[in-house]
């Protein structure tokens, strides 16, 4: 993969002489997402300027892409070319903002790109306040291989989103991987897929002779670890993305499974089953060594670490019902923090370390739904007959799952929610789906 | 859930004749009739025997993998026949429906096999006889999404694998 570089034009701006405007430092141009929306923020994106042949074909391509990375985030409203008053055939134009502002667009993108002889992109865009008539924030430009358009799209709308939510990180330049699933319901065949977030650029890394479950990301999503029957049980999996070379991580005897990194990416955690009691164990990866993080007949599984390392959130049937508990990195005792009604599953700490996500069982209908990591403030984003396996966004914002319909003919699908509960939306891929796993912003 | 009780229950008086059938027209893939009166193997001593009279499989209660009665005496009669055939190994694939996460349902079929296996093994059958493996709810045997087909797909099934009459 290249690898893009990332240059801040400030100079580039500077010569440009825009000057800021003196309001727009006082009220910047934000939406809050925290709030909860009533309205999403509407923008203009005219098609960006191909400033030279070999550039015209991907000039539509990236506007799209940057247009629907932002409206696919729910937070934004586009307001289509054919209502544009302006059209922008020169990125160094100066911007006619009464014409903007007369459609009401309240942000506007301009971008061009370029491509050299070498197969080599340049795409810049700008940001402006239509009403304060002026620039947020800087000109950006990234350089990559013309094959590497889509993330520089992606790039693209990122930056777009962090200026106008104030949120740290935004979430599009990022990759999903996901099981696969073909065939009658008794007989499915799963495979290990990887894609954009936004279900492009699928690619499937095993083929369906065995069963494979629940993939993760290593931190800088060149690995996956995954649970394959491979060799005629199930057993955890390390792949490595690049050359698809896999090995499993713990050759003694006994069947492992739920496997996730640590955020430092030294540690797995995951489930050891041994004579039909299930434990959570840590295995570090470079060492070959593991170590019991908790002893008791219940089913411990499900591990996932808090962003800082320290503390491991795990569900546990100890007390009877299926309920999630949190402990420290080390094992010892844990404390539970799940006490609604129903069994709760899959807890995922969020990425911001605020929130944790889980799938609740109630009633004969499965959840998806986000707790505060002490369990109070529990919020159910989704529900239907089979919700399960939540995954966040690299930002903590968006929350992904799978959504299984019931029935002979019952079949996975990947879906997205805000973590306001808003915009869900379905994931189109191109066979059925589950067990989606988020990896960060992609280096 | 009244309503829907007595809906499943419908379901399953109605199914009944079909519900030996495999929509798919696939075998379950330990060949797993439950005596449907055909080809029942006359040799005591055959893999069929043991799948279609002695019995290959132990249901369970929702989220449960202790034994019912029913269970213990299928059970029994696995003990016997591996007692007799001493050269047969066996493999226990626990099974859960599809009413529970994966990772759970992967634990606790792994539970319901372990069971099947305990059991056997304090009936005298050797303990390295047995290996158990678990599939959660990756492998139902009964598609559709009512207690009629849940109740069979909470299962653990004895697989022989070894031995002079495989």
């Amino acid at each position: 993969m290249t690898r893009i570089t990332k240059i801040l034009c400030m100079a580039w701006m500077m010569a440009l002489g825009l000057v800021l405007a003196a309001n727009a430092q006082n009220k910047p141009l934000r939406i809050e997402i925290t709030e909860g929306i009533i309205e999403p923020l509407p923008f203009a994106a005219p098609l960006f300027v191909a400033e030279n042949a070999a550039a015209q074909e991907y000039a539509a391509k990236l506007t799209q892409v940057v247009t629907a990375d932002l409206v696919g985030s729910g937070l934004f409203r586009e307001i289509p070319a054919a209502a544009h008053i302006s059209k922008v055939s020169n990125f160094n134009a100066p911007v006619q903002f009464s014409e903007w502002k007369a459609i009401n667009a309240q942000a506007l993108i301009t971008g061009a790109v370029s491509v050299t002889s070498d197969n080599r992109m340049v795409v810049k865009f700008r940001l402006f306040d239509v009403v304060a008539q002026a620039p947020l924030g800087k000109g950006l430009q990234f350089v990559a291989s013309t094959d590497s358009w889509r993330r520089m799209s992606h790039k693209v709308a990122d930056a777009v989103y962090v200026r106008l939510t104030g949120e740290p990180s935004g979430y599009f330049d990022s990759r999903v991987v996901y099981i696969a699933e073909e065939g009658p319901k008794n007989a499915r065949k799963k495979r290990l897929a990887l894609m954009d977030y936004d279900g492009a650029n699928v690619r499937y890394l095993t083929n369906s002779n065995d069963i494979v479950l629940a993939p993760r990301f290593s931190p800088n999503a060149r690995e996956i670890i995954y649970t394959s029957y491979e060799t005629g049980e199930p057993r955890v999996f390390l792949m490595n993305v690049d050359t698809l070379s896999r090995r499993v991580l713990d050759s003694e005897p006994g069947m492992t499974f739920a496997p996730r990194f640590s955020p430092d990416g030294r540690y797995v955690v995951m489930s050891l089953t041994n004579r039909g009691n299930t434990d959570i164990y840590r295995f570090d990866v470079a060492r070959g060594s593991k170590t019991r993080l908790t002893n008791s007949p219940a089913i411990e599984t499900a591990p996932s670490y808090s962003p800082d390392g320290n503390q491991i959130v795990f569900e546990s049937d100890r007390g009877g019902g299926q309920q999630l508990y949190v402990m420290s990195a080390n094992g010892g005792s844990a404390k539970r923090i799940s006490f609604g009604s129903g069994s709760y599953g899959t807890p995922v700490w969020s990425p911001r370390g605020d929130m944790i996500a889980f799938t609740k069982i109630t009633k004969g209908r499965f959840h998806i739904g986000v707790m505060r990591v002490d369990g109070s403030q529990e919020k159910l984003l989704a529900g239907s007959f089979l919700d399960e396996g939540p995954t966040w966004s690299p930002n903590g914002r968006v929350i992904m799952f799978f959504r299984e319909t019931p029935g002979a003919n019952g079949a996975p699908s990947l879906f997205s929610v805000d973590v306001t509960g808003r915009n869900l939306r379905k994931i189109n891929t191109p066979t059925f789906a589950s067990d989606p796993a988020w990896s960060r912003l992609l280096e | 859930m009244n309503f829907k009780k007595t809906g499943a229950i419908i379901a399953c008086l109605l199914a009944l004749s079909a519900c030996g059938d495999n929509p798919f027209g696939r075998q379950d893939q330990n060949g797993g009739g439950t005596g449907t009166g055909v080809n029942i193997a006359s040799n005591p001593s055959s893999v069929a025997y043991f799948q279609q009279t002695v019995g290959d499989r132990v249901l369970f209660v929702v989220n449960q993998s202790s034994l019912t009665s029913e269970g213990i005496e299928t059970l029994n009669g696995q003990a016997n026949w591996l007692l007799q055939y001493t050269e047969n190994t066996v493999t226990i694939e626990g099974h859960a429906d599809e009413q529970g996460t994966r990772e759970y349902n992967l634990a606790l079929g792994a539970r319901r096999a372990s069971a099947v296996q305990n059991y056997l093994v304090s009936r005298g059958v050797a303990d390295n006889r047995i290996k158990t493996i678990t599939f959660g709810k990756e492998r139902p045997i009964e598609i559709c999404s009512e207690e009629s087909c849940w109740s069979r797909n909470r299962r653990a099934v004895t697989v022989v694998v070894g031995g002079l009459n495989s």
